[in-house]
């Protein structure tokens, strides 16, 4: 019968759920690093498209995918040394 | 000139050898000529899985070596004909085989079967890396757990990043029970996450066990219902279309199942 009930209610706490929605955070984490080539040609067209308007400290850069909570965020750390005029 | 299958997964214990021998028997019980490779160094078990364990003489690792020729290491089944075992060296390591070696051997069994069928060992190392030498396509085998299925992730990647893109996903050991319960993810649930070609659906069934302990894959058992899955799987791979088998309600394989008195729970 409880069953039954928290399937008429949509259960979204139901454990296949969870697994779906881990995985997903998992995976997502696990493609970007299995393709190292990923981050890195991200961080030079990242550089390119922002060195248009802000001279940056390239050694300093970093990019990274980091989870938080229920989603997968990607980070980048960019030090600038001067804006454009 | 056939084709060459690998039926691989990165975890162990999701079913790829009883996968390797149902649908090396499937195939041939389809009249086509079919050899299948346990490339399980060190391991071996598609022997065993088939009955076929008391006959063997030679080995992979001896055909690689030289000291006998790939006829003489091929062991005939006992029930359906056009089918092949070349066995895996128990005493040996991995590495006494090397992709290379294993590109020529998958060749040249080409030239003399429809279907070479190559049971991977589980891991991502040396063993997997012979496994797919020289393979055409191959089938991923799943179950409906987070870590199955993130292995089978990897294990896409990897064969992506080598050249090989004819991929197909096989779903094991489903319980139509926790699916229909939500305590399993369903079909859709694994579309969705590994966007693979899907070709089949296999239910769990303690018929596998017991089919196992008789060394008798389930394809030759006509009750069986994972016998009917793979039975279904090996049409597929023939370019037959079979529908899928309804697992997500549970109510047409459960009714089947209770009809036969396999499974009649709940």
């Amino acid at each position: 019968m409880l069953e039954f009930l928290s399937r008429l209610f949509g259960n979204n706490d139901s454990s296949k759920n969870m697994a779906k929605e881990r995985l997903r955070l998992v995976l997502v984490q696990d493609r970007a690093m299995l393709s190292p080539g990923l981050l890195d040609s991200l961080q030079e067209d990242l550089i390119e498209v922002i060195s248009k308007y802000m001279e940056l400290d390239v050694t300093g850069l970093e990019v990274n995918l980091e989870s938080q909570d229920q989603s997968v965020a990607l980070v980048a750390s960019i030090p600038v040394k001067n804006v454009k005029r | 000139m056939g084709k060459a299958i690998v039926v691989t997964s990165g975890k162990g214990g999701v079913g790829k050898t009883t996968t390797t021998a149902n649908i090396g028997t499937g195939l041939a019980l389809l009249g086509k000529k079919v050899c299948v490779v346990d490339a399980d160094i060190g391991l071996r078990n598609l022997d065993v899985v088939m009955g076929l364990e008391n006959r063997i003489v030679y080995n992979i690792v001896d055909v690689v070596e030289g000291y006998c020729r790939v006829k003489q290491a091929l062991i005939k089944d006992k029930r359906v004909d056009n089918l092949f075992l070349l066995p895996a060296a128990q005493t040996r390591q991995k590495d006494a085989v090397n992709p290379e070696q294993m590109r020529d051997l998958i060749s040249e069994l080409k030239n003399d079967f429809d279907y070479v069928i190559v049971d991977c060992p589980a891991g991502i190392e040396h063993g997997f890396q012979n496994a797919i030498a020289g393979v055409d396509m191959a089938l991923i085998v799943s179950t409906p757990e987070v870590s199955a299925v993130r292995d089978a992730d990897r294990i896409v990647g990897i064969l992506d990043s080598q050249g090989i893109y004819d991929m197909f996903l096989v779903i094991n050991k489903i319980r139509p029970d926790m699916v229909r319960k939500g305590d399993m993810m369903d079909i859709d649930d694994m579309n969705d996450i590994l966007a693979l070609n899907l070709i089949g659906v296999v239910p769990d069934d303690e018929g596998i066990i017991v089919s196992t302990n008789k060394g008798e894959p389930a394809v030759l058992d006509k009750r069986s219902p994972a016998g009917q899955a793979f039975r279904n799987i090996s049409k597929r791979i023939e370019g037959v279309e079979v529908p899928f088998m309804n697992i997500s309600d549970g109510t047409m394989i459960e009714r089947f199942m209770r009809m036969l008195g396999v499974g009649g729970k709940r």
